[in-house]
């Protein structure tokens, strides 16, 4: 009786079913980063297209194949291009869409300083 | 003078902004496929139509001929639109055309093949889609012009008479 206890608390401290959810965690957060390609403004997650739900499928499979969700992107950027991915690498094509952001804060940081700080000085 | 500069220097940036940004509304946001890609095919293995024979590309792309992959369906209205092109181009020396049934359900597909003929020399069924993604393809009907294991073209849509056209072009 007193094993069964610690029995039953190891067995509620590592349920196994907890590791089911991550995997479903991972497939969703993979299918929601996937554009559908053949919808308009909705990602694979949201779509219930002959598309989207093979993808969705072969997103399981290559999980249980034992892929990690970066070669996942990797697999379906080399069939579909980038386009199929919601977050764009950094490359040539998107090194304006990155740094643009960052140019506009430090030229905007620059005039501040010289406007307001050093005139004040 | 400095703020002459500064002025300047603020209506050029923004006028590269409005002009990269303007440039990109007229951009498709739909999904346009490049169809010119040349590639390997892709390694896959699939089961053989009405069979439990499963053939991967290796044994099915292993001759040096021309290949037309079609990617069909009998609830694919374009496709039953395509396949009398498909037929004209059967008996064609030095092609084979190999179907890949999508998503189908069995009994269907093969009333579609009695009712219109079958130009197939093989079919292979893709029962989830999978391979027609392996194939980068986003629908049906699909079809991929292959030489030497390599597709060489694409066409998405249905094929009309201009792709018989070229696809004669290629093959001579």
């Amino acid at each position: 009786m007193k094993y069964l206890k610690y029995i039953l608390i190891f067995l509620f401290l590592f349920d196994l079913n907890l590791l089911n959810a991550n995997e479903n965690n991972s497939h969703s957060e993979i299918t929601k980063n996937l554009r559908c390609l053949i919808c308009q403004g909705q990602s694979i997650h949201d779509s219930d297209s002959e598309f989207a739900n093979s993808i969705k499928i072969l997103v399981s499979k290559k999980l249980n194949d034992g892929l990690s969700e970066d070669q996942i992107y990797i697999f379906l950027k080399e069939k579909y291009g980038e386009w199929i991915l919601y977050d764009p690498g950094f490359n040539k094509n998107t090194y304006f869409l990155w740094l643009l952001p960052l140019l506009m804060f430090i030229i905007g940081g620059a005039i501040i300083l010289k406007r307001f700080i050093i005139k004040k000085n | 003078m400095k703020n002459k500069i500064f002025f300047s220097v603020a209506i050029i940036s923004s006028l590269i902004i409005f002009f990269v940004l303007f440039k990109g509304l007229q951009n498709t946001n739909i999904y346009t496929p490049q169809v010119d890609v040349k590639k390997d095919i892709p390694y896959f293995e699939a089961k053989i139509f009405d069979s439990d024979i499963v053939k991967n590309s290796n044994e099915i792309f292993q001759k040096e001929n021309f290949y037309l992959l079609n990617i069909w369906s009998s609830w694919c209205a374009p496709c039953r639109n395509e396949h009398p092109i498909l037929l004209k181009l059967k008996d064609q020396v030095n092609l084979e055309i190999i179907g890949l049934n999508y998503k189908d359900n069995i009994i269907n597909a093969k009333k579609f093949l009695k009712e219109l003929n079958s130009p197939y020399r093989l079919i292979l069924s893709d029962e989830n889609g999978i391979i027609a993604i392996e194939w980068g393809a986003y629908g049906v009907p699909e079809t991929f012009l292959i030489h030497n294991k390599r597709i060489i073209k694409r066409y998405v849509g249905p094929l009309n008479m201009n792709s018989i056209i070229e696809i004669k072009k290629f093959i001579e």
